[in-house]
């Protein structure tokens, strides 16, 4: 595709870099869009200039929902961090929990045991599913298709039953611990999971047929919000948005982590990197983690421990030192920086969520030129949750 | 590893490596050869990915650690440079030019840390707090809980208890203290 951007209604630059617009001539108008809004992607909002139906300059404001939570954890020895970083990403929060037990385990020489890398690698791809399924349901109600959320969020609860069994939890499961997992499967769990799987599978079949075959969803989607392969590196993406760009980037691949090294599968990439090639990358990625998660099943040893001895978490003191451990999530490369210093508590712990790129300095760039009613659509499918961006 | 950092160390004068695992190491290095170090580790050495720009508040030793976090995806390899920057009137080249993502980093930075990046895009715009007139809120010398207790009103309900004596008294009420 030749993205050749049209600058025409563009206004001029000032000495200092800086847009000239001036309001008051009649050309210009400012717009909000979000926080409350059903086309915002979360909490944060967008402020648009707008000539006529299109958006010259837009500013992405977050702050909305910023708890401190790396500032928080400095005051918390490294158990008690547990209950908040799971709370950093709610769609997703799994990666939080596995990404800080990893780094935690490094920095200590905590040795996990092989069962507790596969129920991990199951869970990160079942909260991977449930992720995707809030997104298929949001970009379709983007582009005025109700009801496909409403399937969606059909199966993404079942999935959440079966979080419920394993952890006792739906949403925040605060069950990957450092040393391991907190428990075992329960009896019978791979049959139900399976069944779910299977209804997955049904609803995913139906998404497609109603979704992408959809002509108002394909004019709308195809050809809107490209991403050229360049920006890739320069405005750090990630995930899914590089893959429909034709970038392979996949952590579980290129960096294989937990028992990723052991699964058949080839990242899905396509070429379009438009708003509807992103969505079916999504599609095409929840039918793969269907795939993984069968094959973990069968592939995972039936017994053997699932947490390590750890010493008295109470007066857990992790020598000085500094690591990164990054996953693929479903939006892209998630990594936690943590850095210790000795003491019972982390001296600075730095989370690198793939929204922070996604949502600011690449959604700025990418919404300029933009009819505002694709506004929408066009964030939803960046797929950006706002608590990593301000965490 | 130890290769890039003697292909490094041919063009730049670098400090101490620390090899966290075969494939992360991070390296210190002076201020002043930041930029030429990010150049060719970015299109000599092939680590094109800018993972993430952040800053550490060593107080007890009065500086500031920043973090440029860089990847190389096709050959599995990550590595951070250090540069320890002097708390006091923090300031650091911008690397907006050579990764224009940075820019977010950066206006982070200067915002929680007060670390200044002159030339950076909208570095000196609010990024997340609005109206702060405090210290910034990452440095170690903020207190938060001062803070809240100074700013908040006082939530009934809330009790701090010594665990031993709680418990000691919850499960055994006639024996008391």
């Amino acid at each position: 595709m030749n993205y050749q951007p049209d600058r025409s209604k563009y206004p001029a630059k000032k000495a200092d870099g800086t847009l000239d617009i001036d309001l008051t001539s009649g050309k210009y108008l400012k717009l909000w869009h979000g926080p409350n809004h059903p086309g915002i992607t979360g909490n944060m909002s967008v402020e648009l200039t707008v000539c006529g139906d299109e958006v010259v300059e837009g500013k992405v404001h977050v702050g909305y929902l910023h708890r401190g939570f790396e500032k928080l954890m400095e005051r918390r020895s490294f158990i008690q961090c547990f209950p908040i970083v799971c709370r950093i990403c709610v769609p997703e929060p799994d990666f939080n929990e596995y990404c800080y037990a990893a780094a935690i385990e490094e920095l200590s020489g905590v040795v996990v045991p092989e069962r507790a890398h596969w129920i991990r690698t199951m869970i990160l791809e079942m909260g991977r599913i449930n992720s995707y399924l809030m997104y298929l349901g949001g970009q379709a109600g983007a582009l005025g298709q109700g009801v496909i959320g409403q399937w969606t969020t059909y199966v993404r609860d079942l999935m959440l039953d079966r979080f419920e069994e394993l952890t006792g939890a739906r949403i925040y499961h605060m069950f990957i611990l450092p040393g391991g997992v907190r428990d075992d499967l329960p009896e019978g769990f791979k049959d139900r999971l399976e069944a779910t799987l299977k209804e997955v599978d049904a609803v995913l079949k139906d998404v497609y047929d109603v979704m992408f075959k959809n002509a108002v969803f394909k004019r709308r989607s195809i050809g809107v919000g490209y991403i050229d392969p360049a920006w890739v590196d320069e405005y750090g993406i990630t995930g899914p948005n590089a893959r429909a760009a034709g970038v392979a980037k996949d952590v579980r691949k290129d960096q294989p982590y937990l028992v990723y090294d052991q699964l058949d599968f080839e990242p899905v990439v396509d070429h379009g990197s438009d708003i509807y090639t992103r969505a079916d990358v999504r599609r095409r990625d929840v039918a793969m983690s269907v795939d993984l998660l069968r094959q973990i099943l069968a592939k995972m040893p039936n017994e053997g421990p699932v947490m390590a001895k750890l010493p008295n978490v109470l007066h857990w003191q992790i020598p000085r030192g500094e690591t990164y451990i990054r996953g693929e999530c479903s939006r892209g490369e998630y990594g936690f920086y943590l850095v210790t210093d000795g003491s019972r508590f982390p001296r600075r712990v730095n989370v690198r969520g793939p929204s922070y790129t996604h949502a600011m300095t690449l959604l700025e760039r990418m919404i300029v030129n933009t009819n505002i009613s694709d506004i929408a659509a066009l964030m939803v499918s960046l797929h950006t949750y706002p608590p990593e961006i301000e965490r | 590893m130890h290769k890039l950092y003697e292909n490094l160390g041919k063009i730049i004068p670098l400090g101490e490596m620390t090899l966290q695992r075969a494939n992360l190491a991070f390296i210190t290095l002076d201020r002043r050869y930041l930029r030429s170090a990010l150049h060719h580790l970015r299109d000599v050495e092939g680590y094109s990915h800018l993972v993430l720009l952040t800053a550490v508040d060593w107080l007890e030793e009065d500086v500031f650690q920043l973090t440029y976090l860089l990847s190389n995806r096709t050959a599995d390899m990550d590595v951070g440079l250090r540069v320890m920057l002097p708390r006091e009137n923090a300031s650091m080249d911008s690397i907006h030019d050579i990764w224009p993502t940075a820019a977010t980093y950066q206006r982070e930075l200067r915002e929680m840390f007060g670390i200044d990046f002159p030339g950076s895009p909208r570095v000196n715009e609010e990024f997340i707090l609005e109206g702060w007139q405090e210290i910034p809120p990452y440095r170690r010398d903020f207190d938060t809980k001062k803070y809240s207790e100074e700013n908040f009103a006082h939530r009934e309900g809330r009790v701090t208890k010594d665990p031993a004596s709680h418990m000691k008294e919850l499960l055994y009420p006639d024996r008391g203290q």
